[in-house]
């Protein structure tokens, strides 16, 4: 399974939630903690929201990053850049660990710059066009979290920025196992970016009655696969993974933390935002990775659910899982935690899945009480499952019918 | 308004907007080079004086305000 043109994992960066870096949201997850809290910002009140509750930030990034710096970043924008330091710091890659040449960054998000156009839009109704930053566009646009990583680490391999909704952030990681297995860079810093619990988005994803109304009991409200469940929550933060090829990092001698083996990707080619109900779509993808990773089904031992607690997505992926990889592997859904975060959700699931395999310990799936009968596949709930992982699959699935599957597999 | 509350003055702004010491913005430096300010940024800088100082700084105009001091005496005398 070694070639020496592998991709290997040597550094994580993240901030959610449930706290403000890996290790942090690690320890939540394994502790079953909830990020999710009512919203304090006027307008939910202002427009009468029925969803009042959602997974914020734990750690302000404004309270991490140089003011100057902060205030020309949208929100997204910024929590790609506090996620990316704190990876690139991890890798020890320092000043000159690679040539910026070979060197790539890949970041997804689903929305982008929500909130500055917003903000913007505001200035323009409220005082005219000599108010509007000049800052609106990069701000906005949505390869800007992707553009600021690039500029922060001066990567001059290629920096990109796919879009493909909730499964961005994975289609980001999958990206970057393209470029480092084709040679076009040594090291790849990638994931996925998100902020956007503002109004337009949460009236949005209301209208297409897509989220939990649980406001009453918000750390309940994301209860992926529970017969109970209501819609996702919405969540916000980033998380950003370093990559490299095998050779180079070894030669360097970097820590390793597992491998991106494998990816696979597909489209659904079924609805704008309904999954394909056979979940035809997402096996492809599943069966994809784990071709390209060269790993037996049988040797997945865990997946990673993109479940977000939607009463119609959650008996869809376990079709998909059964029919690629078969019976036998736990799963597991971070979201009862997190929330939905979006075009981040992908890279920082990723995180959690590798911590999952290098570790050999499977997160509980916060808030699932009474399992749908529907879904007919071990969900691991309670405590933290100790089990010895060979490879371990993530899935991320985006509006669109986007379906992105990643392997991972021990250092 | 002398010379010197709006050098302060403006000062003041280009910290806010760039994260530049307002003890660095002396008459003599110029924005891009010394100061390391892009256009992005001056135009920021261009329509908080605009407000703070009840001035016009039209575009052909800004172009010409190369250094702190140019910028202090346009300012100067259009107040």
């Amino acid at each position: 399974m070694t070639t020496g043109n592998d991709v290997v994992v040597t550094g994580l960066g993240a901030t959610t939630p449930l706290g403000g870096d890996v290790t942090s949201t690690w320890d939540a997850l394994l502790a079953g903690r909830s990020g999710v809290k009512p919203i304090t910002a006027d307008f939910v009140e202002r427009f009468e929201l029925p969803v009042k509750i959602a997974a914020q930030l734990a750690v302000e990034p404004t309270d991490v990053l140089p003011r100057v710096e902060a205030r020309r970043l949208d929100r997204c924008e910024q929590v790609a850049v506090v996620a990316a330091r704190q990876a690139w710091a991890d890798a020890g890659l320092g000043e000159d660990g690679v040539d910026p040449e070979r060197l790539g960054v890949v970041v997804g998000t689903g929305i982008g710059g929500a909130m500055t156009l917003l903000n913007q839009d505001d200035l323009i109704e409220s005082a005219g066009l000599r108010k509007v930053s000049p800052l609106t566009v990069p701000m906005l646009m949505p390869n800007g979290p992707a553009a600021h990583v690039g500029l922060d680490l001066k990567a001059r391999a290629g920096v990109h920025a796919p879009v493909s909704a909730c499964a961005s952030g994975a289609e980001a990681l999958a990206w970057a196992w393209r470029m480092l297995r084709s040679g076009e860079a040594d090291v790849v810093v990638a994931g996925g970016a998100e902020a956007c619990i503002t109004t337009i988005t949460m009236a949005g994803f209301i209208q297409a009655r897509t989220m939990s109304t649980r406001n009453d009991d918000p750390e309940r409200a994301s209860r992926p696969f529970d017969v109970d469940r209501d819609g996702f929550v919405l969540g916000e933060g980033a998380g950003i993974m370093v990559l490299e090829r095998e050779e180079f990092a070894r030669a360097r001698g970097a820590r390793v933390y597992g491998r991106l083996a494998g990816i696979g990707t597909s489209s659904d080619g079924h609805h704008i935002t309904a999954a394909d109900p056979e979940g035809l779509g997402q096996s492809r993808a599943i069966a994809a990775a784990m071709r390209n990773a060269g790993v037996d089904p049988a040797d997945v031992g865990h997946v990673n659910c993109h479940a977000t607690s939607t009463p119609v997505g959650d008996v869809i992926e376990p079709l998909a899982v059964r029919r690629a990889i078969g019976e036998h592997p736990v799963l597991t859904a971070p979201k009862g935690n997190h929330g939905h975060l979006l075009g981040a959700s992908g890279a920082v699931e990723a995180i959690t899945t590798l911590l999952s395999v290098r570790d050999g310990i499977v997160p509980p799936t916060l808030n699932l009480v009474n399992q749908d009968p529907r879904v007919d596949l071990e969900v691991v709930t309670g405590e933290p499952r100790k089990i010895d992982l060979v490879a371990a699959v993530n899935n991320s699935f985006g509006f669109g019918g986007h379906n992105v599957s990643l392997v991972f597999t021990q250092a | 308004m002398s010379n010197e509350d709006i050098q302060k003055g403006l000062a003041e702004i280009v910290e806010e907007v760039a994260g530049v010491a307002a003890d660095d913005v002396t008459a003599d430096k110029s924005f891009v080079d010394d100061l390391d300010i892009d256009s992005l940024s001056m135009v920021e800088i261009a329509v908080q004086a605009e407000d703070k100082f009840g001035v016009k700084i039209p575009d052909d105009e800004l172009a010409n305000l190369k250094t702190v001091g140019d910028a202090v005496k346009y300012i100067a005398a259009s107040a």
